[in-house]
């Protein structure tokens, strides 16, 4: 189980949180075409190493965040209010770090 | 060498000492007419028909790690085709149908086992679910039983259908023709016949790049054994498949997440066939072995990471506890994850890509191992003639965009 930092509650067990896919995927616009439409759909990054993903601490404080994740150790680097862009890795990581 | 009566009695005057090796294990060529990523029992059946019906013979399986290494030699082997839609219907009784004379066509014991496959109803909504799934499947020429509870549990001695459990049994559906396989083996078949009619298998020699010409079809393959030039390029790299097309510049409509399975110690026979329940989430059935072999669920996030949360394996072991009471005390031996790839309708892509020569066979999430002679076929077919075949062709990359999906969430069992 993982162990997920909600930038609201702090360190929490996995159990208590939702995960609701890639964060800031862009919605297709309105007059877009279905090319557009199934990638902002369907397509995902799905990247071998660090994703940006949106949680929610639903058995907790309810709210949504965004976080970073490497999808092959599971480790979170970093997790971060929604809204807020996407944390730039080449500073140093030391926020919100989590382990299995 | 042919195995038969003969040579087995004749290799065991000599304590079976003097087998040769199955497949060859060559060095790559500088070329090759088609190469297929990914030595899993899909890429593998892919090569293997590709040289046996379609006469290309100048194949090669490049795999990162060892055969039948990744979702092959993971999965709970359970094969069936009941599945909701016409067109899955067709594209997964191909494949059973291919599994009903494996052995013999590949002279390779898979051990496919039709055992009959059961997926319990617990509420008023699985019933009416399952009945949908059981008079659609019907009217496709798929055989399919609705049984009582009493019938299900007459079926599986065992199977606990009190009324005041959490989640009663109120019903189950029975396809016969369904069972399960012996994983390692269908890898292994499929190689050692493949390597016979030529199929050069390189393992432990993953793709790094995909080289395109200028007029952006396929070119060649760099890998960790250096460059392999190739006409096409079938992938079929399951979880990492994404990965890969990167590599060709084509983004997939796939996430892959963990799956998670476990084998309890051997036992004497007890559970006489596969029992599945997609609502409390368990699916088990014993091994020739004796284990009892029990799928549980996937996480809930994207990872490559081939493990997955223990809060999974616990949730899936609790409901089988409920519906087999007398299992309580057995010990289990394993656990491991798969990385599965999946889709927004739960069912796969096979077919063409916008990079020419490039072909792809992904998306079977939870359920790709029932699929295994199929989708090697259609793969192959649609790799020989450069266009899908007819089975394949709903399920082509581009029905995203068309808007076609091919709902099948009810029919993947595994609730993702």
């Amino acid at each position: 189980m993982l162990l997920i930092t909600c930038p609201y509650c702090g360190p929490r067990p996995e159990i208590e949180f939702a995960a609701r896919g890639e964060a800031h995927v862009a919605r297709a616009a309105p007059d877009a075409d279905g090319e557009a439409v199934a990638a902002s759909l369907y397509v995902r990054s799905n990247p071998r190493g660090v994703i940006a993903e949106r949680w929610r601490h639903v058995a907790g404080c309810g709210r949504f965040f965004d976080a970073l994740r490497h999808t092959v150790t599971d480790k979170f680097v970093a997790t971060y209010r929604v809204g807020e862009p996407r944390p730039d890795l080449a500073a140093p990581a030391g926020a919100g770090e989590g382990t299995r | 060498m042919h195995f038969s009566f003969l040579s087995l009695l004749r290799n065991a005057f000599s304590a079976h000492r003097d087998w040769p090796e199955q497949w060859r294990s060559p060095e790559p060529k500088p070329a090759y007419d088609v190469v297929i990523v990914g030595g899993g029992g899909h890429g593998l059946a892919a090569a293997y028909y590709l040289a046996a019906e379609f006469g290309i013979r100048d194949v090669a399986v490049v795999e990162k790690g060892w055969i039948g290494g990744g979702n092959t030699g993971r999965n709970t082997t359970i094969v069936r085709s009941n599945y909701l839609l016409e067109e899955s219907e067709a594209l997964y009784d191909h494949a059973l149908k291919l599994w009903e004379n494996l052995s013999q066509v590949l002279n390779y014991n898979v051990m496919f086992s039709p055992r009959g496959v059961m997926m319990l109803a617990h509420t008023t909504h699985d019933v009416q679910s399952f009945k949908r799934h059981f008079h659609a499947n019907r009217l496709a020429g798929i055989d399919t039983e609705w049984l009582t509870p009493e019938e299900a549990r007459d079926w599986c001695p065992g199977l606990n259908i009190a009324r005041d459990i959490r989640y009663p049994i109120v019903g189950a559906t029975l396809q016969k023709r369904g069972g399960v396989a012996r994983h390692d083996a269908v890898a292994w078949g499929y190689a050692r016949a493949a390597s016979a009619l030529g199929v050069d298998i390189l393992e432990n020699c993953e793709v790094t790049g995909i080289r395109r010409a200028a007029d952006g079809s396929i070119e060649a393959l760099d890998t960790t054994k250096g460059v392999i030039a190739a006409k096409k390029v079938g992938v079929s790299a399951a979880g990492h498949t994404s990965v890969v097309m990167d590599m060709a510049g084509v983004r997939m409509p796939i996430e892959s997440f963990p799956l998670q399975a476990l084998v309890s110690e051997p036992l004497k026979p007890i559970v006489s066939c596969v029992v599945m329940s997609n609502t409390i989430h368990a699916y088990i059935s014993q091994s020739d072995k004796g284990d009892l072999v029990i799928g549980a669920g996937t996480d809930q996030y994207v990872s490559y990471s081939q493990t997955g949360g223990m809060q999974i394996t616990a949730h899936t072991l609790d409901a089988i506890c409920e519906l087999f009471p007398v299992l309580r005390r057995v010990r289990m031996m394993r656990n491991w994850g798969g990385i599965v790839d999946t889709t927004a309708d739960r069912s796969p892509i096979l077919g063409t890509t916008p990079v020419p020569g490039l072909y792809v066979n992904c998306g079977w999430g939870t359920g790709g191992f029932k699929a295994t002679p199929g989708a090697g076929h259609l793969l192959a077919a649609t790799i020989a003639k450069g266009e899908p075949h007819p089975i394949a062709a709903p399920f082509s990359l581009d029905r995203f965009a068309r808007g076609r999906l091919i709902d099948e969430a009810a029919a993947a069992a595994v609730a993702h």
